[in-house]
């Protein structure tokens, strides 16, 4: 009896976690499943499915063009973000110099700064560069977030890769450039794979920089995409095509989560536990 | 290793070892100038022109013609009411969120750390609210706590909790119980996470030591447990504050700009870019800096000067 107890007790707790995690999800695909008037109806099965919701907001949405900016915007900071952490790292992990632990300090720093502080300065950053409303207004403000535990990812993955192999090519002549790429790189699987998903997942969710720097469907994304979707009034919300659109965006990334599950779980919580 | 490099090296270059340190060293500083010159543009640049631009009296699109003004806006920061409205909600939410996502968080760890069948299935379970769009996220609850049709109604009269159908998002004190569980089922699962990860460090012969001992379970948590597992929540709450004290997405998607749950950024970006007032809403900014700044100060003491960690 006193085992069986608590281990009821432990299923039903962990039976409350999951339906707590996925309810709200599961409600926004019945929600998205439901055409008409079956949407303010509070059941829990669809009477009559159909997919006319997801078709409407391709069809009378520019929905497509804005998934395609995301995607833009996602891998290009992905890729510069990558490109430039990797030679920071290189630097700070590879080199002993002066003042390496203090840069490390600033940069992490840089990334606890809150968003709407930087936002008047980058506004007028983006301005005047002649960015605004482009993809390329929100790659370069990304790296505010992104730059930063890339950088600190890759330092201390590249920091404790064994130090032969930098000498070895070394003796053999060969420069920071070629080490990084040839060497270092393809051994770094791992610590690119999860910087890639965390910094593409930031892109991909980002709000405040991305409503504030686009204006039209020229470089705007799909948080902000949705957030628009509204009626006339607070009563004339499309639900139905709304929940559509979250259901479309939000698959793809539970998907890329789920697989990557580990990786990303190592990557959250590396920073955290070790200290 | 080394030595044999050196060598090879000092055979055709006579100053040695040392050019091959100092070269070693110029590159590295190469390498470090493309991040350095980045972060300091998208990082540092803005941040002092927000600090500058509080000084004045700029509007959008014109800072050009921005004239100093001195301390006039936070002179006015200071006595508007709005303002604090915003600082308080702020404060409502920041210590809700976090107290609840850290309560829930360690039960959430407790259960994924026990052994059980499914225990897997819970595990990926609750990566999905965290793989969701903050938007999305705000979106499908703004759904859920529809007055007339939502789900969260429907469920509460079905049960019989509630008689009628209540605003959620149109009243100010429900509207922010609202939006702070939709931010607790955000982000608990990143709590959990990091809170998991500690307790997977814990060796498992400290409890089988307890359990010999016949201590409750309850004792053993608060006695062995939580003291284990401090460090990491500690710091877990460290990042869930700062982030609690600069929330804006949810907020914005689900009450917009109501000034009965406006928050400290919802207030500097409606300055900013809705009434175009640049130097007030930056002086806002500045302002929102400072405090996240110290609590993060504040924190990394407190954190510190435990006696028992600084005996360690």
């Amino acid at each position: 009896m006193s085992r069986i107890l608590p281990a009821i007790g432990l299923y039903a707790l962990a039976c409350a976690i999951v339906v707590f995690a996925l309810f709200p999800f599961a409600w926004a695909v019945i929600s998205s499943l439901k055409t008409g008037a079956a949407i303010f109806d509070a059941s829990p099965i669809p009477a009559e499915p159909s997919l006319r919701n997801y078709a409407a907001i391709f069809a009378e949405q520019p929905f497509g063009r804005t998934i395609v900016n995301s995607l833009v915007v996602g891998a290009g900071t992905v890729a510069l973000s990558l490109v430039l952490a990797l030679g920071a790292a290189y630097a700070l992990g590879r080199v002993a110099f002066r003042g390496r632990g203090l840069l490390l300090m600033v940069i992490l720093a840089v990334s606890m700064f809150p968003q709407v502080a930087v936002l008047s300065g980058m506004f007028e950053l983006v301005t005047a560069l002649g960015l605004y409303d482009t993809h390329a207004a929100l790659i370069v403000s990304y790296l505010i977030f992104t730059l930063p535990f890339t950088t600190w990812v890759l330092t201390t993955f590249m920091r404790d890769l064994p130090k032969e192999l930098e000498e070895a090519a070394l003796v053999d002549g060969a420069g920071p450039l070629i080490i990084i790429t040839r060497i270092f790189l393809p051994l770094m699987g791992p610590a690119i794979a999860s910087t890639t998903l965390l910094a593409f997942l930031v892109a991909w969710n980002e709000f405040l920089f991305a409503l504030t720097f686009t204006l039209t469907t020229n470089a705007r994304t799909v948080p902000v995409a949705i957030a628009l979707i509204s009626g006339a009034s607070q009563y004339e919300v499309p639900w139905g095509p709304l929940m559509a659109a979250s259901v479309t965006v939000t698959l793809p990334m539970i998907a890329l989560v789920l697989v990557f599950q580990r990786k990303i779980v190592s990557g959250l919580t590396a920073g955290a536990v070790k200290g | 290793m080394t030595a044999q490099a050196t060598v090879h090296r000092s055979a055709g270059d006579p100053s040695g070892a040392m050019s091959l340190a100092r070269r070693r060293t110029r590159a590295a500083w190469l390498f470090l100038a493309p991040t350095l010159v980045a972060l300091a543009a998208v990082g540092l640049w803005p941040l002092a022109r927000t600090v500058w631009l509080s000084l004045t009296d700029a509007r959008l699109g014109q800072t050009g013609l921005a004239r100093f003004v001195g301390l006039d806006n936070y002179r006015l920061l200071i006595g508007d009411p709005e303002w604090w409205n915003a600082v308080w909600n702020t404060l409502v939410f920041a210590v809700g969120s976090v107290a609840i996502e850290t309560a829930l968080g360690v039960v959430f760890a407790l259960v994924m750390n026990a052994r059980f069948r499914g225990r897997t299935l819970v595990r990926a379970a609750i990566l999905v609210p965290w793989a969701i769009p903050l938007v999305v996220s705000g979106k499908m609850w703004a759904w859920m706590y529809n007055d007339l049709y939502g789900v969260v109604n429907a469920a509460l009269i079905g049960v019989g909790l509630i008689s009628a159908p209540v605003a959620w998002l149109a009243d100010a004190d429900l509207a922010m119980v609202a939006i702070i569980a939709t931010d607790v089922w955000k982000t608990t699962p990143f709590m959990a996470l990091l809170v998991l990860a500690a307790l997977q460090m814990v060796p498992n012969d400290v409890y089988e030591a307890a359990r010999l001992d016949g201590v409750s379970p309850v004792r053993v948590f608060f006695r062995i447990t939580l003291p284990l597992i401090r460090p990491v929540l500690l710091v877990a709450i460290i990042f869930r504050t700062l982030d609690a004290l600069r929330i804006f997405d949810l907020v914005y998607i689900m009450t917009s700009n109501s000034r009965q749950t406006a928050t400290m950024s919802i207030f500097a970006r409606r300055e900013l870019v809705e009434f175009a007032d640049v130097g007030y809403g930056s002086a806002a900014s500045v302002l929102i800096f400072l405090i996240v700044g110290a609590v993060t100060l504040a924190y990394l003491r407190a954190a510190r000067l435990r006696p028992e960690e600084a005996a360690r």
